[in-house]
């Protein structure tokens, strides 16, 4: 019924923690990614489709965004990703005081890019019902927006953690170190809706 | 890594402990086999009992048993629905049955049939099946699978407590704007709908992760993507399609409920929207949301014939091929359901072609199907009978498919019945057909008991012919001049006889679904016992008992072909030396399945539950105002971090994931 | 009459013997567009009834063949990685035939659209048809504004005209199908659509918006005149002649009542003080065929009913129950049954 089992190579020796493509965490978290990513490019597909319908973009009678409020959280979100890297390296060295310092560093720059963002909300030269131009601009900022929110919660949870005597442990540094690359993505993301919210209106 | 020194003197002595006692960790191999190995594995694998253990258990098998279940209770819901609507229909200007209720019908009959049936079933016999066909121990994540369910449950349990208390959606299915907006469905109906969508499309992208990194990581060693079955290879397309189709209508929906509730102009001609934006972004989703549905189908038919026929399909590398191949397609079709939106001629060519083009990979695996039972020695049990069903069935709507897919005949055919037509010929035919199939096939390994054959058989007959006789008139109703979601038709039209014999079979296929379901109950108890194997078949989930105990396999498998079970000589392969008190698995490379890493599984959780309540309670409430958002991420937040919260604050010589 | 093609398709249903009209269907072969669609759609089924046999073939060829007695490529013989050669070719064959049927197909839509597309070249005839909740809002066209025609839910064509149709919505997506006549186009919210049509047969024909579009989605049809040219002609110079004065008391009292109370501030009737654009023209209502855009079959009793109780004949309607005296409503009645 069942075959015997022939008994082959001990696995015994294998790690239980390894940094990139072997965690399975950073497929879990790849996954994320590819999802929000095609959530990202539909909502940029849309706005312009939306753009299409318009002889002028933004429409007539409005203005573009202020460019000051997003440059400066551009900037900021850039810089970030220094101690950013740095954290990732110090993961893979199992170099927990760094990572402990560095850390609130990241978190502090978070929350002064959530203050930025409240800035370029108000900043924005429209209101969400305005017209559809209004609505997508919204939207796309709430969508990154969110996204900032998540990883700054993830990554206090995170230095929560490493603070303790787990943060010793490999599967911790492997978190960190994948919490970095996602933070890369936040960043990366970034780009593309900034140039859409701040510079295409101004072509 | 830090020199020594900067690591404290505290922290290299708990290293040095933990390290020495890596060696007394108790694992399975020569010396620990047997009956000694499953008990302790069992000890270490079962789930607590009781209503807590029900609601934390993280074991793959019950969820998907869950998952199924569950699935077949809305198909049984969204029966009965159509069984209404078909009584409605049965008589020319009926009365029966007010427009506003029977817009609520066909409404809820699609959504729960497309939502809270079709995708989930697939998901469900897939979380059950894949870890042990690619012989593994769980899935990955299994508490992101736990939180997967819930959450479709109470998307589902959602929408049908609107429907009954009388504030469920009206809109169709597919809650076209402008109607859906706030201009035109007043009320909360919409976004109800909209609302269901979101807790499906969560869980449905959850478990899709779940499902791909199983089958890219958890493989059994020696199980390279070459020698990995159809049927995983059918979940992999259809977990990655999930991944990029879902995002579309979770986008469409978020926009559809910020337009109702927050005044966006999304989808507001009169401030520069488009309500064609909806149809864009929806059928993006839609058109492969049909291809997500009958991908694991194809899946079901390849399993079945390669069991009843006695050999591997035929051209096994040419169906991964057309799997994928298939997937890509689906996503450059979905304009083909607004050739009578009046977009530009020219363009609608491109998915005229595309359109057809999508039939050449499927009618490659329907000739590799064919070719198999003409090259093997065909048995025909009850699951190799809804294979042939399947054939018969699913070309027929193929063809019709390939018809509409021509713009000229389509602008005549489009919303008639000749749509409801040929979908239900290619869901039902493609999808529903091989689905009983395989739920027979693997009752056996799922609750260690064969389904009787003889009421599956009959079952079969009613279900097969029921359905043409249900479904086959409305080509000619369509062909008539009947359009889509009507309540009624005027009389003299031609449309009595063929409405008339469409309900009178689509009582005979309920009978049929009541006989199997009833074949099902019955077996529980009165099956006959199930052997591990009892087909014979040659994939790694028949190489345990039926049904698996709580770890799936004693000890992982090693595989060395295609067909394992066939070409083992009563011995297996395996290899040794996972952990016995601590649940781990292993996990190897994606393409070679080379050993990797050895990973722990997480430990039961009430979180997934929790998290799941949290995030639904405020799903619901944002119906009714947008600041349960900005309130519900506080409880939200604190759920999930507890969820990845270690439950003891201890090191331990392997990781644990409690 | 049909022809061989329409046999064809007509076929079953005459088997099922059944007695039906088919001014709602292709069937009635009514214009050169639906006659373009019987042939293509004959092409199509040929095609795919080939496909369909070979495939039905080989399964059953395949399922005959079990019973043969000599080797099969089965793991019970130990063959089974092995597979038969000729399956390859077979294979090949196949996709080559698929691919050059689907191909055959395409092309054979693409000069069936093209072919429909210039059946109505040099459209004659223009005519704007606006959708709203749950009714047909038409307009006939003319260089002289004095010359144009309101209606609803009633459409008079010249035969073997080309005429130009053009689409737009106030509310939310319809879709105008006269299936006798020509394939469908969405009526959309901001968005200008067209369809043109030569119909070839006189007769009458009816359609139906085949979008859903809410509540009485059902009860949303138009009714399709074909006429000689004389006869449409005919047709257009009495709409645009003013609705008729009332002769007795009875219809005076109706005009009274129309013209003064809730009816003219939704409907117009050339010739009157009514002159509320947001329901249908009622100028010519009597010689229309149904009432309520199909909801039932014009009639004197039909008229009470719809007037009496608007909301119990088509629930959710844009026209509210004003609950009539009795004497109100024979009054209103008898007017309304005036304007022919």
């Amino acid at each position: 019924m069942i075959p015997a089992p022939r008994f082959t190579d001990s696995v015994a020796e294998l790690p239980t923690t390894k940094f990139g493509p072997s965690s399975l965490t950073w497929w879990g978290i790849i996954g994320f990614m590819i999802i929000e990513g095609a959530f990202f490019g539909l909502a940029f597909a849309a706005y312009f489709y939306l753009m299409g319908h318009e002889q002028g973009w933004p429409p007539e009678g409005r203005q573009a965004p202020n460019l000051l409020w997003g440059t400066l959280f551009t900037i900021v979100i850039l810089l970030s990703e220094i101690p950013n890297s740095m954290v990732k390296k110090a993961a893979r060295q199992r170099d927990v005081p760094t990572i402990r310092r560095l850390m609130p560093v990241i978190i502090g720059v978070g929350v002064v890019l959530l203050i930025i963002r409240g800035f370029e909300f108000n900043n924005l030269n429209c209101r969400w019902t305005d017209d559809a131009y209004s609505s997508i601009i919204w939207a796309i900022l709430v969508l990154h927006t969110t996204h900032i929110l998540t990883d700054w919660g993830d990554t206090v949870v995170l230095w929560a953690l490493m603070m303790t005597d787990l943060g010793w442990e490999g599967r911790r540094l492997v978190d960190t170190d994948e919490n970095s690359m996602y933070w890369r993505y936040v960043w990366l993301l970034w780009i593309p809706v900034y140039l859409l919210i701040y510079w295409v209106p101004r072509l | 890594m830090t020199p020594p020194d900067s690591i404290p003197q505290r922290i290299r002595a708990q290293d040095e402990r933990l390290a020495r006692e890596r060696g007394t960790i108790a694992r399975d191999g020569p010396d620990l086999r047997g009956a000694e190995l499953e008990a302790r594995l069992d000890r270490t694998w079962r789930r607590t009992p009781g209503i807590i253990g029900w609601l934390a258990t993280v074991d793959h098998k019950e969820i998907g048993r869950r998952y199924i279940i569950t699935a077949l209770i809305f198909l049984a819901l969204g029966g009965v629905l159509a069984l209404a609507m078909r009584v409605q229909l049965a008589r020319p200007d009926s009365a029966l049955i007010s427009p506003q209720r029977y817009n609520e019908l066909f409404t809820m009959h699609g959504s729960t049939m497309m939502f809270l049936f079709a995708v989930p079933v697939m998901e469900g016999v897939a979380v059950y099946i894949i870890p042990l066909m690619v012989g593994t121990r769980s899935t990955t994540f299994p508490r992101l699978n736990a939180f997967s369910y819930f959450m479709y449950l109470f998307g589902g349990v959602m929408l049908w407590v609107a429907f009954l208390l009388n504030i469920g959606p009206d809109v169709g299915w597919f809650a076209y704007t402008p109607l859906s907006g706030p201009e035109f469905s007043p009320g909360k109906r919409a976004d109800v709908w909209a609302q269901m969508i979101t807790f499906t499309e969560v869980s449905a992208l959850a478990a899709a992760v779940v499902l791909i990194c199983t089958i890219l990581k958890a493989r059994a060693p020696g199980m390279t993507l070459a020698r990995m079955p159809l049927f995983a290879w059918a979940m992999l397309v259809q977990a990655v399609m999930i991944v990029f189709a879902m995002p579309a209508v979770a986008l469409c929906s978020s926009m559809l409920i910020s337009d109702r509730l927050v005044g966006t102009n999304f989808y507001n001609a009169a401030e520069h929207g488009d309500a064609l934006l909806w149809q864009h972004l929806f059928w993006f989703f839609g058109h492969p949301e049909v291809y997500i549905i009958f991908i694991p189908a194809t899946g079901f038919v390849s399993v079945i014939t390669e069991t009843f026929c006695r050999r591997p399909v035929f051209a096994h590398a040419v169906v991964v091929l057309a799997l994928i191949s298939t997937g890509i397609l689906a996503f450059g079709l979905w304009v083909h359901h607004m050739f009578a939106t009046g977009l530009p001629r020219v363009g609608y060519s491109f998915y005229t072609s595309a359109s057809m083009t999508v039939a050449i990979p499927t009618g490659l695996q329907i000739f590799c199907w064919l070719a198999t039972i003409w090259d093997g020695r065909p048995r025909f049990q009850v699951p190799m009978l809804y294979v042939v069903a399947f054939i018969i069935t699913f070309v027929i709507g193929g063809l019709t498919g390939v018809i509409i897919a021509a713009v000229p005949l389509d602008l005549e055919l489009h919303d008639t019945y000749f749509i409801v037509a040929h979908f239900h010929y290619v869901l039902i035919g493609g999808a529903v057909f091989p689905l009983l199939g395989i739920l027979t096939y693997w009752y056996p390994k799922i609750t260690g008991r064969m389904m009787s054959e003889t009421l599956g058989k009959i079952s079969f007959w009613m279900v097969f012919l029921g359905f043409q006789l249900a479904f086959f008139p409305m080509h000619f109703s369509g062909l008539l001049g009947m359009p889509r979601r009507v309540y009624t038709y005027p009389a003299g039209l031609g449309l009595e006889l063929p409405n008339l014999l469409s309900t009178i079979g689509a009582f005979i296929v309920a009978l049929a679904v009541v006989i199997f379901v009833v074949n099902g109950i019955v077996s529980l108890y009165r099956g006959m016992i199930a052997p591990p194997n009892p087909w014979g078949a040659a994939t790694l989930e028949w190489a345990t008992t039926s049904p698996p105990p709580p770890y799936n396999f004693a000890h992982i498998p090693v595989v060395e072909s295609n067909t394992p079970l066939w070409d083992v000589d009563g011995e297996m392969p395996v290899v040794t030396g996972l952990r016995v008190d601590e649940k781990e698995t292993l996990l190897t490379t994606v393409v070679a399945a080379v050993p990797d890493l050895r990973e722990p599984i997480p430990e039961a959780s009430l979180w997934p539950f929790i998290a799941s309540v949290a995030v639904g309670i405020v799903f619901v409430a944002s119906i009714f105002s947008p600041w349960a958002l900005a309130f519900g991420v506080v409880p939200c937040a604190i759920a999930i971090a507890a969820w990845f919260w270690p439950k003891e604050m201890k090191r331990h010589p392997e990781p644990v994931i409690s | 009459m049909m022809g061989r093609r329409g046999a064809v398709l007509s076929l079953p249903l005459l088997l099922a013997g059944c007695d039906y009209q088919t001014y709602q269907s292709i069937f009635s072969d009514a214009s050169t567009e639906v006659h373009d669609f019987n042939i293509l759609f004959v092409i199509f089924l040929i095609v795919c009834a080939i496909m369909y046999a070979l495939v039905i073939g080989f399964l059953i060829a395949a399922i005959v063949r079990r019973s043969r007695t000599g080797p099969a490529d089965v793991v019970e013989e130990g063959r089974h990685h092995q597979s038969n050669p000729a399956m390859r070719t077979g294979l090949i064959g196949w996709t080559a035939l698929v691919g050059t049927g689907l191909m055959a197909l395409a092309i054979a839509s693409f000069f069936g659209d093209r072919s429909m597309a210039n059946a109505a070249a040099n459209e004659k005839l223009s005519v704007n048809v606006t959708g709203k909740q749950w009714w047909w809002d038409i307009t006939y066209n003319s260089a002289d504004a004095s010359k144009m025609v309101r209606t609803a839910n009633e459409l008079h064509l010249p035969v073997d005209v080309p005429v130009h149709i053009y689409l737009k919505s106030d509310d939310v997506i319809h879709s105008f199908w006269v299936p006798s006549l020509a394939g469908k186009q969405d009526l959309i919210p901001g968005r200008d659509n067209d369809i043109t049509l030569v119909p070839r047969k006189i007769g009458i024909y009816r359609g139906q918006c085949a979008e859903f579009c809410g509540a009485d989605h059902a009860k949303m049809a138009l009714i399709v005149n074909v006429d000689s040219y004389a006869d449409f002609l005919k047709w257009w110079h009495h709409q645009l002649e003013s609705a008729p004065a009332p002769t007795s008391p009875l219809t005076q009292a109706g005009y009274n009542f129309v013209t003064t109370r809730q009816c003219s501030s939704c409907h117009a009737i050339a010739g009157t003080p009514a002159n509320g654009t947001v329901g249908p023209d009622l100028t010519h209502l009597a010689s229309r065929r149904s009432i309520a855009a199909g909801a039932m079959p014009m009639s004197e009793g039909n008229l009470y009913g719809w007037v009496a109780d608007p909301q119990s004949l088509k629930p959710g309607n844009h026209m509210p129950t004003i609950g009539l005296e009795p004497d109100q409503l024979h009054a209103v009645v008898a007017y309304l049954e005036t304007l022919k």
